[in-house]
Formats: C-alpha cells, sequence, structure tokens
C-alpha cells in the first residue's frame, strides 16, 4: 500500500519535473549502449545537438567492449529492454537479425543515402539482403611501416606487398641487439585478438575455417602452412614474447619505434602518425596487406554499428537517432570542429569522396582495404559463412577462442604447430556437433 | 532465561533476515542446478528443460577439464605454499622491534589493497613484459637474454602474482598469532640452552598451527576462484584454464549457458570435498 502511494508519488514528481521540457509531446527518452572508444566518446558530446534537433534526450550507457558485448547479449537473449538502441560489431549483427532480434532498418528516409554506405560494410550487417545495423565508424587492416627503416634496408613497399616480401623485408629490418623488430604481429589468444588475424592471414593463403557441409577444415594443408608461415616469421624477426601480444602491446612497440611493420586495424593509422603519442609519426607509410596471389589478401573487416532491439517502445526515435548518428552531416559537422583526420571512418563512399578528407595520409589505404575484403566472400575456396576473420555463427566466440589458445601455446613454443592444429580440429568439431551441424 | 514465548518472538524476529540470507544463497545455486539440466544456449534461442545428464558428461568428458582440474590445484597448492612460508618468515621479522615498525607493516600488508585487475595489468605491463617491463631490464643489466615470463612459464606467473597479493594476508595473521606468544616461554628455552632453530620449530610453529589452518582455509576459498588475473594475464591460454575459466569460457564465450552451470556445479561439488578435507585437518588441529 504504501509502496504504491510511494511510486505514484514519484512519478507524479517526475512527470511534474520534466513535463516542461518535453512540451510538443512526442519527446522520448532513449537509452543508448555503446563502447568506450574514441569515437563514440565523441559522439556524446554531440548528444544535445540531436536533442535540439529532434526534441528526443538520450540516455548513455557506456562500457569496454567485452563488458558492452555481454550486457547487450544477455539484454537481447532474454528480452530485458534495457536498451533502444545497441552497439554491435559485425558478428553480432547478422546472427541476430536472423533470430528476429533486431528492427529491420529497411525505411530509412531518402535524405539518409542508404546508398552512400560501402557496400563490404552494409554485406556485413545484413541477413538475407537486409539491413540490421547501420555502421558507424568501419575498419579493416593494413600494414603500417617504417619508411626510414626500409629505406635504410634498401626496399621499397609495394602498395600490394606479397607475404614472401613481407617476410623479407621484416629480415632485413631485425636487429636484436638494439632492440629493432622486423615485424609486429598479434599472437595474444582471444577471437578478437590473435583469433582475428590469423583467420584473415589464412584466407591469403588459401585455407577456410569451415567447408561447405560446415565441416572443419583446421586439419588442412593450407592451415599448416599459414601457421606455420606466422611462427616462423615471428620468431625470427618479430619481438619476444609475441604470444601475448595483442592490438595495445604491438601499438605501444610500434609508437616506441622498436617495429620495422605492422599489420593491423587500419585506426591505428591515425595513432601511429600523431606526433604527441607516437616516436616515430614522421616516417609511417601504409600498404595493403599482404596476399600470396591467391586472389584474396589477408585483411578483416569490421564495423561498430548501431541496431535497435525488436522489443522496445522507441522504435521510431531510436531510428531517427540512428540516422542522425550515421548521417553525412554528423561526419561533416564533426570535421567542422575538431579536423578531418578525426571524423569516423570506414562508413560512407561520400567520406572518401570528399577532396578534403583525400588529405588525410592514410585516408586512401584505408578506402582500398576496405574495399578488398568481402564479408559474403572471404575465402578462395567457398564457404557456407558471412565474415572475414570470423564466421557470424553463434559458437564461433567460444571455438575460436579456445583455437586462438592453442596458437598462443603453439607461438609460445609449448607444442608443435602440427599439435595445435590438431586439438584446433577436435575442439571444432566437438562444439559443431554439439551445436547441431 | 528464556521462555517459551520469548523463544518464539526471537524466531519470528530473525526469520527476516534468515529468509534473505537463505534466498540469497540459494536461489543462484537452484538456478544453476536448473540451468545445468538444461539445454540453454541464449543466441541460439535454444531452452529445453530437461536433457538429463547430458551437460555433466560433456563437460567431464571434454579434454580440457582434466587440465583444468590439474591447472586449479596447482595453482592453489603452490600459492598456499608460498604464502604460507614466506609468511611465516615476515611475521618473524617484522615481530622485531625495528625502526619504523608502523610504516613497514603497513608497506608489507599494501599489495592486499590493490584490486586483482590492477595488479595483474601492472605485473603483465610493467614487471614481466619481455621488451618493457623492470624484469626483463634486470635481466640485461646481469646479461642474460630477458625471460618471456608468461608464456614461456604462465602458470608460475600467475602463482607468483596471485602470491604477491596474498601474502599480506597471510602474514597478517601469522603476525598476531605471533605476537600472541608469550615472551617468557622463549626466554626459558634460550635460558636452557634451546638453538634458535629448536625454539622455532617446538615453540612458534606449534603455536602457530591454528592460525596456519585458518590461513589455508580461508585463502582456499579464495583462491579457488581466481579469475581476473588469469583474465587479463594470459587470457587462460599456455595451460592457466582453471576450472573457474573454464566454466566463464563456457558460458560467455561459448554461449552455453547449461554446460557452464553443470560446470559451476562440478566446480562446487570439488571445492566441497577440499573443503571436507580441510576442516578435518583444521577440526585435529583445534583439538590438540
Amino acid at each position: 500500500m504504501r509502496l504504491t502511494f510511494a511510486l505514484r508519488a514519484a512519478t507524479a514528481l517526475s512527470v511534474c519535473a520534466v513535463g516542461p521540457a518535453f512540451a510538443d509531446g512526442h519527446a522520448t527518452t532513449i537509452t543508448i549502449a555503446t563502447v568506450n572508444n574514441g569515437d563514440m566518446i565523441r559522439m556524446q558530446g554531440y548528444t544535445d545537438d540531436f536533442t535540439e534537433q529532434t526534441g528526443h534526450q538520450v540516455e548513455w550507457v557506456t562500457l569496454e567492449e567485452n563488458v558492452l558485448r555481454q550486457r547487450v547479449t544477455t539484454d537481447i537473449t532474454t528480452n530485458g529492454g534495457q536498451f533502444d538502441i545497441m552497439t554491435i560489431g559485425m558478428y553480432e549483427a547478422p546472427i541476430w537479425g536472423s533470430n528476429g532480434w533486431l528492427v529491420a532498418l529497411d525505411d530509412l528516409s531518402a535524405e539518409y543515402d542508404v546508398d552512400d554506405i560501402l557496400p563490404a560494410m552494409a554485406g556485413g550487417l545484413s541477413h538475407d539482403g537486409t539491413l540490421y545495423a547501420a555502421p558507424f565508424y568501419g575498419e579493416s587492416s593494413m600494414v603500417m611501416y617504417r619508411t626510414d627503416l626500409m629505406e635504410a634496408a634498401g626496399l621499397d613497399m609495394p602498395d600490394a606487398p606479397t607475404w614472401e616480401f613481407v617476410r623479407d623485408a621484416a629480415a632485413a629490418m631485425t636487429d636484436r641487439d638494439a632492440e629493432q623488430y622486423g615485424i609486429c604481429l598479434r599472437g595474444k589468444a582471444g577471437w578478437g585478438e590473435g583469433g582475428a588475424f590469423i583467420t584473415a592471414m589464412a584466407n591469403s593463403f588459401g585455407a577456410r575455417v569451415f567447408d561447405e557441409d560446415w565441416a572443419p577444415q583446421l586439419d588442412s594443408e593450407e592451415w599448416a602452412t599459414t601457421v606455420n608461415f606466422f611462427k616462423d616469421m615471428m620468431d625470427a624477426y618479430g619481438p619476444p614474447g609475441y604470444a601475448t601480444n595483442g592490438f595495445n602491446e604491438n601499438l605501444s612497440l610500434f609508437q616506441q619505434g622498436k617495429c620495422g611493420m605492422w599489420i593491423d586495424a587500419t585506426v591505428a593509422a591515425s595513432f601511429v602518425t600523431n606526433p604527441d603519442d607516437s616516436q616515430v609519426a614522421d616516417s609511417v607509410g601504409f600498404a595493403l596487406a599482404p596476399d600470396n596471389g591467391l586472389g584474396k589478401r589477408s585483411n578483416w573487416l569490421w564495423a561498430w554499428a548501431l541496431g535497435i532491439p525488436a522489443g522496445t517502445q522507441n522504435a521510431d526515435a531510436a531510428k531517427e537517432f540512428i540516422e542522425w548518428a550515421t548521417s553525412k552531416e554528423y561526419i561533416e559537422m564533426v570535421a567542422e570542429n575538431e579536423g578531418w583526420a578525426n571524423v569516423p571512418p570506414g562508413a560512407r563512399q561520400s567520406l572518401y569522396d570528399n577532396p578534403n578528407y583525400q588529405d588525410v595520409p592514410f585516408a586512401q589505404m584505408t578506402l582500398d582495404s576496405i574495399l578488398s575484403a568481402d564479408p559474403n566472400a572471404p575465402t578462395v575456396d567457398p564457404v557456407p559463412y558471412v565474415g572475414v576473420q570470423f564466421a557470424a555463427i553463434p559458437e564461433w566466440a567460444g571455438i575460436w577462442t579456445q583455437v586462438s589458445q592453442e596458437l598462443s601455446a603453439a607461438y609460445a613454443g609449448q607444442q608443435t604447430v602440427e599439435e595445435a592444429l590438431e586439438k584446433a580440429q577436435a575442439i571444432a568439431t566437438e562444439e559443431m556437433e554439439a551445436a547441431g551441424y | 532465561m528464556a521462555t517459551k514465548s520469548s523463544t518464539a518472538a526471537a524466531r519470528l524476529m530473525m526469520a527476516p533476515a534468515v529468509t534473505l540470507l537463505l534466498g540469497w544463497m540459494l536461489v543462484p545455486l537452484t538456478m544453476t542446478l536448473y540451468f545445468s539440466f538444461a539445454d540453454y544456449r541464449p543466441l541460439r534461442a535454444t531452452f529445453e528443460p530437461w536433457i538429463g545428464f547430458d551437460n555433466y558428461a560433456r563437460f567431464t568428458s571434454s579434454g580440457s577439464f582434466w587440465d583444468a582440474v590439474t591447472a586449479t590445484l596447482i595453482m592453489v597448492g603452490a600459492t598456499l605454499a608460498i604464502t604460507v612460508i614466506l609468511g611465516i618468515l615476515l611475521a618473524l621479522l617484522l615481530d622485531k622491534p625495528i625502526f619504523g615498525q608502523g610504516v613497514v607493516r603497513i608497506l608489507v600488508i599494501a599489495p592486499f589493497f590493490v584490486m586483482p585487475t590492477v595488479s595483474a595489468l601492472v605485473w603483465k605491463n610493467m614487471m614481466m613484459d619481455p621488451v618493457n617491463g623492470v624484469l626483463s631490464h634486470v635481466f640485461r643489466f646481469l646479461g642474460l637474454a630477458p625471460h618471456d615470463f608468461l608464456s614461456q612459464t604462465p602458470l608460475l606467473s600467475i602463482i607468483l602474482i596471485v602470491s604477491w597479493q596474498w601474502l599480506p594476508f597471510a602474514t597478517l595473521i601469522l603476525l598476531t598469532a605471533i605476537q600472541s606468544l608469550d615472551g617468557e616461554q622463549l626466554e626459558a628455552a634460550e635460558m636452557d640452552g634451546a638453538p634458535p632453530l629448536k625454539r622455532f620449530w617446538f615453540i612458534i610453529l606449534p603455536h602457530l598451527a591454528r592460525a596456519i589452518t585458518i590461513v589455508i582455509l580461508i585463502q582456499t576459498i579464495f583462491l579457488l576462484g581466481i579469475f581476473a588475473e588469469i583474465f587479463v594475464t594470459t587470457q587462460g591460454s599456455f595451460g592457466t584454464r582453471t576450472l573457474t575459466y573454464l566454466v566463464f569460457q563456457r558460458v560467455l564465450e561459448s554461449q552455453n549457458v547449461g554446460l557452464g552451470s553443470a560446470g559451476g556445479i562440478i566446480a562446487v561439488i570439488l571445492a566441497n570435498v577440499i573443503a571436507i578435507f580441510l576442516m578435518r585437518a583444521v577440526g585435529k588441529n583445534l583439538d590438540a
């Protein structure tokens, strides 16, 4: 009795307090779960602009990547309804879309210009041709190298190098006594860390994770070649302890000038060329991720995108927000206030057509990298899955985390590559059988 | 003098607290038990409430299960040994009157207040890193090749980190125990000509027995649940996947709640078995 009264009083109070702010009646408050990277934090600073345009209030829940993934996954699977918009990746969007958990984004307004979204991005965020999440920011991976060291080694980095060339260049740039390592790559366990890198690399060696019948292919010749190539190169020319290095570890090694080459996310380009953080800012060059002449390169594709959970009451307001946040106008607003190097990259073709943006040194290589990855045909041989450095099935994270643990153990010399791949094949087979494939 | 009605009143007044505590404990446990017999995979939108013991069979028959049990036992056992032995030595040292005793004691206890995630990050990036870590600089200063702790000796590295965290706890308990030892006994032994080692072995150590068993018991409970140190440093690779970590992987990474819950129940049973043995050992010591 008293509780109901208290509740009523509270409701009445909040209506009184908030009421005048929403004079136009249709205004609502939407709750957005998002990741704590620089671009997303920046967007929160512009929330007032959105509120001014539409009258809707926005509440942000900002989380670290792993925590975000757990929170939104729990919320969507249990129908929790905590959020009106969720920031999800290319891994989640097709899976959730096929489960019917996301509102289809098929009725966006004409001025939003949905066809301007890069096809690779739209493809990775769709299921059966329907877009389920709008990309806010996209990335691929590419080679970042030290122009001064390349010159000293008497080599010239082509725009599209092969793995052979990368290995030879790494050999030429390595000087272990001076703590100068030819190449830094991710060896850390985790499906989003070293696991993502080796999968993308395997694509260029003609390997695939599953065949058309979903049978794991980790015991294939191509996988053995890939992992052996990686391990031999890193043992000889990589930094010590590379088996525990992920994105952040390699970033700091590269910024300190200890790496000749680094193949990683295209967003890292703005970090390594920023003189405030990087000791090598003025001598960094960019090239496409290497290939083996088989038609597929070893770069991945990722996007952070905004999706609307199917159960929300505020789908219309949420759509308005998505149209605002992933629009051309938003990009222009950020560019005007903070410079072109700071706009969210990788989502729209119009950004790369903009002459102002073409002056940014890594813009063209980022676009070329993104365009050379195709989530719908990631491998040389045909595969049944969508995704470049992952397969968009619910079991992937579990399988690939364990597989990458076995691979990391092989990098650390605790087992041979063949043993690691044998265990990986057993893990994948067991999990896929349990999942009913 | 409790009358019938006062006992009843007392029970009535205690009832809310007891119910709350029971609920607090039983609801999660019951749900875990319930899920452990279900095929519950949220990302597949699968929920089948009864599949018998399939989850248990799968969890225990998978190759990673026994590795995880072994890793857990090694980690807990080694950490216990290190903290108890070093804890006794440190407690003996801290018991001596020295200049600035209060400050030294606070400094020794300090690691216990550092959050596990933070200390794991500090150890990983600032101490054990093979390129930039303090230890690698020391190795190079001595003219040796830097040791890559986390990938070459992963289990030992994590044991070191955890021991560093729990050593203050052991020291603290053991120090208070030593301080409660009657100094006259030691003096008497000294006058009778007992050398220091014998005094330690026959007087101090028996006096510490109770405190040691308590340290072991409490630490075991917490050490069985080590998570942050593994998550931050090796992500469970290189054979550092404990039972707790395996359960985490099954539930959150594989998104298989049923399988993970079965693992959780198995972990509870194992922990209870260990606890029963420890309690017996403690009981014996308390009687003696």
